[in-house]
């Protein structure tokens, strides 16, 4: 095997991507196989239209049989219930319901979804002793998922 | 007399043989009465010699290869009554936690719903494929080119065979999963099947996957516990119920030589039960290091009793807490001083009593517990001293085989009573833990007096060890450890048989629940 899987992986994910990328996803950076940033814009007719944010994915060498690490960056990180101000995401799929067959687009496409169907724009309750505690990789945290609807 | 001359030993044929006399001499009213009362004097030497000590707990040791023989018997039984293969009825019992009964009785009226839960396909149509479908691209790969062998269960998600390994593999041996492991699919609840893993993986894989369900098999139980000892791979079945371990203190001895609980893993806690343990290392490790030093380097603010220590500076104190100021020599307020500020003679005023005393309870309480882990501590210590003299025992055995016409066997002696003193340093230990919660009572007066027996022969045993032999005098200290020795171990069993008795009838009184 010449390149290994994640590189093998990832090349044919980026070729996707730069084809065909799904709505409001553009790639800003994505020169090697370790860290990549995408730019996502809020989707018409919701809470975030016209606002531009940044995702960093980190993928490690077991990808895709690890989860990136997924987090917001930039200085405009979404301001939603999920979504803490250090760009911390708490998204089930990024943690323990990750399954390989998850692609950065399908992230993408999560993410997104989850943006569009919040209803009010606000932090987490937990936000601030979060930020002042949590470590530099969200896949430290254990997270706990109060809410299944978002 | 039949009974009385009977020896302990052949008790069951002997009661036939008692119950024949009975029978033959029925006409004779003496005779029968005699039986009667020689029978009852019978049974009582049974169970004095059956009865085993309030401090001990019935197990037995489980090796390795039982453990295994243990899931293989259980699951052909059930594979019997479900009709069912062998690997199949293991899954389905892992499904239930070895439950055998819980599981025949859902399986008779939801069968279909436990084979789903349980990941089993009974049918033969479904087995996985092993060669990739026409278009087939991996879904985690990406790769698209149709040679190669690939994988997928009855859910039809099917993976490229190098893949499929990749993510059993770092299931089983980074996650340590074995339980359910899902098909790969987002969202897809399939089980990969045990079936389906050993084909897929590497022969080392299976051999890790093998031992996690060994472990799992004995975390689902709650009568089974591995023995903590390093290497050890033994378990020990245990058939007390878990809320029992409130009044009973279950050590038990593994194969292997390593005593402890079977509660809590620990290390033999005799006699101090699980939780009160729980409780104390806590207060250990919050306590103890630091506690020596604050004693005798700070003092308490009066007022908000924050703990300050003085590095400096004048008399006048600030707590920077509570902003309080008072007088560090006297520890009465501040503002009573005028300006008398670099010496204190306000020793007797009544508000800087207060403030005394106030700070001398408070000191008393801790005190009061360094008093307990002083004692706790230097068993402790002493014990790894007498581990050390251990190896010092094995050389004057030696010595004395050479020195004296004892044999070997003679002179073994020696290393038993190292080993009871150990045993007796364990249990003095955690005496002191046991007493640091008790209540005061008439009871407390009773255990310290059994405590402070066993402290005395087990300290003048030690030093009895440590003495240097004298040639002439072998023979005399041979015997004054033997007695010893066996003074020793009866003051353990004083100790252990009374606190143990206290536990189960609710005797003692802690001034602490442990109860969780």
């Amino acid at each position: 095997m010449a390149k290994p899987m994640f590189a093998r992986r990832l090349s044919k994910e980026l070729k996707d991507l730069a084809m065909n990328p799904p709505a409001g996803v553009d790639i800003i950076d994505a020169n090697d196989f370790k860290v990549w940033k995408l730019g996502l814009a809020g989707a018409p007719g919701t809470l975030y239209e016209g606002e531009k944010f940044q995702l960093e994915f980190n993928f490690g060498p077991n990808y895709p049989l690890e989860s990136p690490q997924v987090l917001f960056v930039g200085d405009n990180v979404p301001i939603h219930p999920h979504i803490y101000s250090n760009g911390h995401i708490c998204l089930d799929v990024l943690y323990n319901h990750w399954s390989p067959v998850q692609t950065v687009a399908s992230i993408c496409l999560s993410l997104q979804s989850m943006l569009s169907s919040c209803t009010s724009k606000e932090r987490p309750p937990d936000n601030a002793n979060y930020i002042k505690t949590a470590r530099a990789n969200p896949k430290h945290t254990a997270w706990a998922f109060h809410d299944d609807t978002v | 007399m039949s009974a009385g001359t009977i020896s302990e030993d052949e008790f069951e044929g002997s009661s036939d043989y008692d119950e024949n006399d009975f029978e033959d001499d029925d006409e004779d009213e003496s005779d029968t009465e005699f039986g009667q009362t020689g029978d009852m004097g019978f049974q009582d030497m049974i169970t004095e010699k059956q009865r085993k000590k309030a401090y001990e707990v019935d197990f037995s040791v489980l090796p390795l290869a039982d453990i295994m023989a243990a899931q293989t018997s259980a699951a052909s039984h059930v594979s019997g009554i479900l009709g069912v293969s062998l690997q199949q009825a293991t899954a389905l019992l892992r499904s239930f936690k070895w439950n055998k009964e819980r599981l025949v009785e859902r399986y008779m009226d939801h069968s279909q719903e436990i084979l789903n839960q349980a990941g089993i396909v009974l049918d033969d149509v479904h087995t996985p494929v092993l060669k990739r479908p026409r278009g087939f691209v991996c879904m985690i790969c990406f790769d698209d080119s149709s040679a190669g062998p690939a994988l997928g269960l009855r859910c039809g998600h099917v993976f490229c065979q190098p893949c499929y390994e990749q993510y059993l593999t770092q299931k089983i041996v980074e996650e340590g999963e074995c339980r359910r492991i899902l098909c790969p699919e987002s969202g897809c609840n399939t089980i990969v099947d045990e079936e389906t893993i050993k084909k897929a993986v590497q022969p080392t894989v299976i051999a890790k996957y093998q031992q996690l369900q060994d472990r799992a098999y004995v975390a689902d139980l709650d009568n089974l516990r591995w023995c903590p000892a390093p290497n050890c791979e033994n378990a020990i079945d245990c058939r007390l119920p878990h809320s029992s371990f409130k009044t009973v203190v279950p050590t038990v001895l593994c194969a292997c030589g390593y005593k402890f609980c079977f509660g809590c893993g620990l290390g033999d806690h005799q006699p101090a039960a699980c939780g009160l343990v729980k409780m104390w290392q806590k207060k250990c490790a919050d306590d103890s290091e630091t506690a020596n030093w604050i004693s005798a380097h700070t003092k308490e603010c009066g007022k908000c009793l924050s703990t300050i220590e003085k590095n400096g500076g004048c008399n006048h104190m600030t707590c920077r807490k509570c902003k309080y100021e008072f007088c560090w020599v006297c520890m009465g307020p501040w503002s009573e001083h005028g300006t008398s500020w670099y010496n204190c003679n306000r020793f007797e005023e009544t508000s800087s009593t207060d403030a005394r005393d106030q700070q001398a309870k408070s000191r008393a309480s801790l005190e009061r517990y360094l008093h307990y882990y002083n004692r706790f501590a230097n068993h402790e210590h002493s014990a790894k001293l007498d581990r050390d003299l251990y190896t010092k025992t094995e050389k004057k055995m030696e010595e004395m085989q050479r020195t004296s016409d004892l044999s070997w066997i003679e002179v073994q002696f020696l290393k038993k009573a190292v080993d009871v003193l150990t045993s007796c340093r364990m249990t003095l230990r955690w005496t002191y833990a046991f007493a640091f919660y008790l209540a005061r009572n008439n009871m407390t007066d009773l255990f310290e007096d059994n405590q402070r027996d066993l402290e005395v022969a087990v300290e003048a045993l030690s030093e009895l060890l440590e003495k240097p032999i004298e040639r002439e005098k072998i023979a005399e200290l041979r015997q004054q450890v033997l007695d010893k020795t066996v003074y020793v171990g009866s003051r353990r069993e004083v100790v252990l048989e009374d606190t143990a008795k206290g536990l189960a009838e609710g005797r003692w009184e802690f001034f602490v629940d442990f109860s969780k």
